[in-house]
């Protein structure tokens, strides 16, 4: 929103008039706020609030998901510590990318649905197989009525054993793999899990932990919609934790040879 | 018309606490053919004695699949037991669909039990005229389960309902301790001698009259009816019945109605002007 012209003609363009509120994605969507003025039913159209990158993989006896904390605002960098990562139940961990406010919506979906079925007491929980699939039907169906949740989610877990790695996106797009990277992290952090993962198939925590915080650094280095610092969430078969944020180390001692990008 | 005055509808108590109408919807589970199930670490059967309602009918279907991890068999009235097997149905698709998993077998019974219970307190409805013994297969391992009209269910070990079914539960109850640690094809051995002694002396277990529902760990649910049961019938051929009893003059109904004696019976009960009906078989309130 901030082009030279605007800013040598007036001081506040296109900005809502003094005393009203501002009105996302900006009154440039003249249409739009005719709609909503006669009552129309209004849609999602573009996130607003927005996480960047989640980054899943599997190691041996586990998952481990990760995303940064930062709350992007358009290009700003609005919230610096909101947590993209939940624990679901003992065996089930999501990460979530994309719109906050429709994760929070979904999140408090679930968090009802978990103490519903504790209220069954019948020894029974939604394991990750049945929330990610629960999850796929809820994203499409939401597609389908025009009206996405706008995100990407990544569903981890732990069930007889065997760990379990998903995703989901805005349109019901769904598949499971042994690693996993949203956004901008498909691009860069995806191929060095990945390879990661193919030369050590049977990696221990650690080992997953190292390759997710080197992922996580890259991200941060490359990506200018993150934000240095991430929390992980770990399913195990002793449960699941989301370990308090990290604030990994950097080096921008070469940042000064880079050029030609400015 | 009225057998008493509390018995017009099932929103009217009797003065010691029973509501009649219940009382005779249990009834109608008892005029039903006999079914048992059982089960043990790895299985869970269903055995059923099909009737002919006449001549020129063919023998009605007793045990009805639900989903591949899930069947019943019913006692009472047929037409109430395939509109909860509908709903059992789709309530088992819904949770293939949403889950990709199969409906727990507890979670069902449960839905089927709130569902039953509405009609039970609503005026002007009635009550199921069913029982159902659900066989299943979950994460839990295999399930035997009892439905009542009255909106109960219970999680049975081993169990039979319908038509002179005590005799059944008296054979099912003298080996109880063995069902767990038998093999499948054992299994089906108790249930289909338990299900025997239902019978009058004369009458015997045929391939058109004798049906069998299988469900087991890695098992889909699966019925043996007329040859396919015949492998199984064989097995407890020329066995001799556990209640051998000289026949009794007008066997039949007579037994049928001294069925459920035995049973422990609460101060109080029967103070109310009675039916001529037998009286119930267990209180709606344990």
């Amino acid at each position: 929103m901030t082009s030279e012209s605007m800013m040598s003609t007036e001081f506040w363009r296109n900005g809502p008039s003094p005393g009203s509120v501002y009105n996302f994605p900006g009154p440039g969507q003249t249409a739009m706020q005719n709609q909503s003025q006669i009552g129309a039913a209004k849609r999602t159209l573009a996130p607003t609030v927005t996480g960047t990158s989640v980054l899943g993989i599997k190691f041996n006896g586990g998952v481990v998901i990760a995303a940064d904390m930062l709350g992007s605002y358009g290009l700003s960098a609005r919230y610096r510590n909101l947590s993209r990562v939940m624990k679901v139940n003992d065996s089930t961990i999501i990460g979530c990318g994309g719109d906050y406010a429709d994760f929070q919506y979904l999140q408090s979906v679930i968090e009802q649905r978990v103490i519903d079925e504790e209220c069954l007491n019948d020894g029974l929980a939604t394991h990750q197989r049945g929330l990610y699939s629960w999850m796929t039907r809820i994203l499409y169906n939401r597609r389908s009525q025009f009206n996405p949740l706008w995100n990407v989610f990544l569903v981890g877990g732990l069930q007889d054993g065997e760990p379990f790695l998903g995703f989901v996106d805005k349109i019901g797009v769904a598949d499971e793999s042994p690693t996993i990277c949203t956004g901008y992290g498909a691009y860069i952090a995806n191929p060095l899990l990945r390879e990661a993962y193919e030369n050590n198939p049977n990696m221990t925590l650690e080992e997953a932990q190292k390759q997710i915080e080197r992922c996580m650094k890259i991200l941060y280095y490359r990506d200018a919609r993150s934000i240095n610092k991430y929390e992980v969430a770990i399913v195990t078969k002793d449960g699941c934790i989301v370990k308090p944020p990290v604030q990994p180390e950097t080096n921008w001692e070469i940042a000064h040879l880079i050029k030609g990008y400015e | 018309m009225f057998r008493n005055q509390y018995d017009n509808d099932v929103t009217v108590w009797s003065p010691q606490g029973r509501i009649h109408q219940l009382e005779y919807a249990m009834e109608a589970v008892k005029q039903g053919s006999a079914a048992v199930g059982i089960k043990s670490k790895t299985h869970a059967i269903l055995v059923a004695l099909k009737r002919a309602p006449s001549e020129l009918s063919a023998h009605q279907k007793k045990i009805l699949p639900i989903d591949d991890h899930v069947g019943v068999a019913i006692a009472g009235l047929t037409a109430d037991a395939r509109l909860l097997s509908n709903f059992m149905r789709s309530e088992c698709l819904n949770s293939r669909y949403a889950y990709d998993q199969p409906f727990p077998v507890s979670r069902l019974v449960a839905n089927v039990g709130n569902k039953s219970q509405i009609p039970t307190q609503r005026y002007g409805r009635r009550p199921f005229g069913v029982g159902l013994l659900v066989a299943g297969y979950d994460t839990q391992g295999p399930h035997i389960y009892q439905t009542c009209p009255s909106a109960n269910y219970y999680d049975c070990k081993a169990m039979a309902i319908g038509a002179r079914s005590q005799s059944a539960r008296t054979y099912l109850e003298k080996f109880l301790d063995q069902y767990l640690d038998c093999t499948l094809e054992e299994l089906v051995k108790h249930g289909l001698r338990a299900l025997r002694d239902t019978l009058p002396q004369e009458v015997e277990l045929t391939t058109k009259n004798c049906s069998l529902g299988v469900v087991g760990k890695d098992t889909d649910f699966t019925i043996f009816d007329d040859d396919r049961v015949a492998p199984y019938l064989q097995l407890i051929e020329g066995e001799e019945r556990t209640n051998a009893r000289p026949p009794a003059e007008g066997a039949g109904e007579a037994a049928m109605e001294t069925e459920g004696e035995g049973e422990a019976r609460g101060e109080g009960e029967g103070q109310d002007p009675q039916p001529a009906e037998p009286q119930a078989d267990e209180r709606m309130d344990q």
